[in-house]
């Protein structure tokens, strides 16, 4: 601990630093990552503006409890390695998250500077300290797994809920096995956050951290087809955690919707993300995206699909029924569209979709909206104008409305109790069948990475306590 | 990653495959099928359980060598592996019992009826399965089949082998409202809409295996959706077996040619390295 005397005066005043990223020109055509991270420089001043609060609201506010204070003071004192190892405490994934989460709704919207001036920028220091350390340590060379030995657990989804609880659980000697559907692992930082916002080798090293800790990676396995839940208790798993997300796209319910040209956001970033589209034909799997997409949704998905689309050089609208205040994405993610060009078009939605001869969409008619009075979810109510309706030319239209849960494996475990679709739980993810535990999206519905992450931890805190009697 | 045990071709341009995969092979049932990727780059593609080996924890499916994915996989030998296998998907095909069923496929979709005939027959029905190909050198599986149904009967397309014509003309000259209580078909668009339409007031419950372009198999992209009685519904997982006079086969072929012209790209830019064998 460095001298109180010799410690440098915080500066809460000073500007926010502005995350240095790649030229919108740049982004129209590449993949690469848009937001380049703070230089070294950046980090010590944007960590300079922390006041090391006596009673650090960002700590509570943050669902890991990351102990951001001290991450943050490590990095005034010059230990970047320090900071992460603080980071790392609660949160093994720092380069994921620091780039995916939602900072302003969790530890920024605490954060007492910010009540004020503008808070901390906790969320780009976090990632900062991630990749400090891994510009470092690339080329270290892997150790060895190592072998756990104590009771098996599955887990079901290789999400961020799951890979929180891999994490947990392998550090406590369990045997963790994750099973996952798809071919890649990751969950929907896999298969439905673009590359240009999570570079893959930054996901790839933290699950192959995971790897060397021991955990093992079983793909194309669908539990409840491939193996039943019974099926993996018969052999030798002593407790099991479902975190298959929320995978089940809604539809538009609008005539049209199957015409040619039209996908569920889902269907469209599976193609480009997972399948790698963008590479085609240098991978095999194609998506058509015209001269002009209409992106439906005001949600993260639906930026994602948005950017992507326009960055295979369509004419991209981004139509949300409600206004600019009640998009649900990331700041950042909205901000980064409309320098790209985007156009957002707010207070209208799609009444149908209209094809040529062969099948192929043509032609969207919206109705505008205004805003009434608040819904069940707090926000104005959007309300249809009769008789506002109005036509567009389209080629790609992407349904990013939302998505529910996936339900494989509860249409295969009839006995879970589930609460539209979603499985049901009490404290500490237990659901209604013994030693069978969720959390993440499949039991809040579409929701976010550390979210999901909190509820894994928080199962695997249960498993453990669990097993543990069980042993007694 | 998946060993093939075997191979071989039963016509020009269709393969047999036989894979290991120990757990599909304890639980797939009748109409069900995998989802495979035969390299890193390749799409995923869906295809039909046809049959299992329990000494050698094996499963057969038939490949038909028409785009890249399908040469690619057909291409492979005994020895090689498959990239990516999952499964078992899709709900099983509804097996009932007594009655008089009528099992009928096209093409490729002669090899997918097979399973489905065998658990008719295995559940005391009397099974009758029409069958077309292209000619007689296009006819697949022709012994399996005849052990599987009670009653066998082939079109050929030119007439080199059985009845001259296809599975419609078949029907219509072998059967009559009423000889049928139930009724399976499996193939190409065209001949599945063709028997529906001829059936619709036969009084007979038909089901079609439908074949949409899939990704995920496991509902969560909607690309396979087709629309049954008015209603969307995801064939990977609330399928592949629908009420086949309920489905709109003019949708589903439309959208099934959505990407015509990426798999001509993609074909013509590795015409070179690919090349059927035969
Ligand atoms: C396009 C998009 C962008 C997003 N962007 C953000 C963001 O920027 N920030 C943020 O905080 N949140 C974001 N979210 C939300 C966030 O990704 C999710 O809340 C989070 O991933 C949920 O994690 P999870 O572990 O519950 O499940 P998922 O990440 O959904 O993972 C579930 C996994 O389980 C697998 N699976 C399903 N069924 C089975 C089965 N039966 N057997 C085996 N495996 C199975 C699936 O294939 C999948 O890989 C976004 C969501 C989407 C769709
Ligand atoms: S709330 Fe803000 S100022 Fe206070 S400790 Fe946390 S990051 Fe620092
Ligand atoms: S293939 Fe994706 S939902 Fe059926």
């Amino acid at each position: 601990m460095a001298q109180q005397g010799n410690r440098v005066k915080p500066n809460p005043k000073a500007p926010r630093q502005v995350l240095p990223v790649l030229a919108p020109e740049i982004r129209a055509h590449s993949a690469d990552e848009v937001a380049l991270g703070f230089t070294a420089e950046q980090a010590k001043l944007e960590a300079l503006r922390c006041i090391q609060c006596a009673k650090p609201a960002c700590v509570d506010a943050c669902p890991l409890h990351i102990d951001i204070k001290r991450f943050i003071l490590s990095m005034v004192e010059g230990g970047f390695d320090a900071a992460l190892e603080a980071i790392s405490e609660q949160n093994p994934f720092p380069g994921v998250c620091g780039r995916v989460c939602q900072h302003e709704l969790f530890c920024e919207d605490a954060c007492l500077v910010g009540k004020k001036w503008d808070p901390v920028a906790i969320g780009s220091l976090e990632r900062f300290c991630a990749d400090h350390a891994r510009l470092r340590t690339e080329e270290a060379p892997p150790s060895p797994p190592r072998k756990p030995t104590g009771p098996k657990v599955a887990l079901v989804g290789s999400g961020p809920a799951s890979m929180i609880a891999a994490y947990d659980l392998v550090r406590k000697n369990y045997r963790v096995t994750i099973f996952e559907a798809l071919h890649k692992l990751g969950g929907v930082l896999a298969y439905g956050i673009p590359n240009f916002r999570l570079p893959r080798n930054i996901l790839h090293d933290e699950i192959a951290r995971l790897q060397n800790m021991g955990v093992e990676f079983v793909t194309d396995f669908i539990v409840g087809r491939t193996a039943t839940i019974d099926g993996l208790f018969e052999e030798g798993y002593q407790a099991i955690f479902i975190g298959t997300g929320a995978g089940l796209p809604y539809m538009m319910k609008i005539p049209g919707e199957n015409l040619i040209g039209v996908y569920t956001a889902n269907e469209f970033l599976t193609r480009i993300n997972l399948m790698e589209a963008y590479k085609f034909p240098e991978a095999d799997t194609p998506v058509r995206v015209g001269a002009r997409t209409v992106v439906i949704g005001g949600g993260n998905s639906a930026m994602d699909a948005a950017r992507w689309a326009k960055r295979f050089g369509s004419e991209t609208t981004i139509l949300f029924r409600r206004g600019r205040a009640e998009l649900r994405a990331r700041l950042e993610e909205i901000e980064h569209a409309e320098e790209e060009g985007v156009h957002f078009e707010f207070l209208g939605a799609p009444v149908r979709l209209l094809g040529d001869e062969n099948g192929f969409v043509v032609e969207m008619e919206i109705i505008r909206m205004e805003l009434g009075p608040p819904d069940s979810s707090g926000r104005p109510a959007p309300v249809p104008i009769p008789g506002s309706e109005y036509r567009i030319p389209v080629d790609t239209v992407v349904a990013a409305i939302g998505q529910g849960p996936n339900p494989t494996l509860q249409r295969a475990t009839p006995q879970l109790v589930t609460r539209n679709g979603k499985i049901a739980v009490n404290g500490g993810g237990a659901t209604s069948l013994p030693m069978v535990f969720a959390g993440g999206d499949v039991v809040r519905g579409g929701s976010t990475v550390i979210l999901a992450m909190k509820d894994g931890r928080e199962a695997a805190a249960a498993i453990d306590r669990a097993l543990s009697q069980e042993q007694q | 990653m998946n060993l093939i045990l075997r191979k071989e071709w039963l016509a020009p341009d269709i393969a047999l495959m036989e894979v290991e995969a120990p757990r599909i092979e304890k639980r797939w049932l009748a109409g069900q099928f995998i989802i495979i990727r035969p390299g890193a780059h390749s799409e995923r593609i869906p295809l039909t359980i046809v049959d299992s080996n329990a000494e050698r924890q094996s499963i057969t499916m038939v490949v038909q060598a028409i785009g890249k994915t399908t040469r690619e996989t057909a291409a492979l030998d005994a020895g090689a592996h498959i990239a990516d296998l999952v499964g078992p998907l899709g709900e099983p095909a509804r097996i009932g019992s007594g009655a008089r069923v009528l099992c009928m496929g096209g093409g490729v979709g002669v090899a997918e009826l097979l399973p489905v005939a065998r658990a008719f027959r295995a559940h005391g029905n009397h099974v009758v399965a029409l069958c077309g190909a292209r000619t007689d050198a296009y006819r697949i599986l022709d012994g399996e089949l005849r052990k599987a149904a009670g009653d066998l009967k082939w079109a050929t397309d030119d007439g080199s082998y059985g009845f001259h014509g296809n599975v419609l003309q078949l029907l219509r000259g072998m059967a009559q409202p009423g000889d049928f209580d139930e009724g399976h078909v499996i193939g190409p668009i065209p001949m599945m809409k063709a028997v529906a339409d001829a059936t619709r007031d036969w009084g007979m419950k038909l089901h079609a295996s439908l074949n949409p372009v899939m990704i995920d198999g496991t509902g969560m992209c909607g690309g396979c959706r087709v629309t049954v009685g008015g209603e969307v519904r995801f064939a990977c997982v609330d399928g592949p077996e629908f009420d086949a006079h309920l489905v709109d086969f003019d949708e589903m072929a439309r959208r099934n040619r959505a990407y015509r012209e990426h798999e001509k790209t993609i074909l013509d830019k590795h015409a070179c390295r690919l090349g059927l064998s035969q």
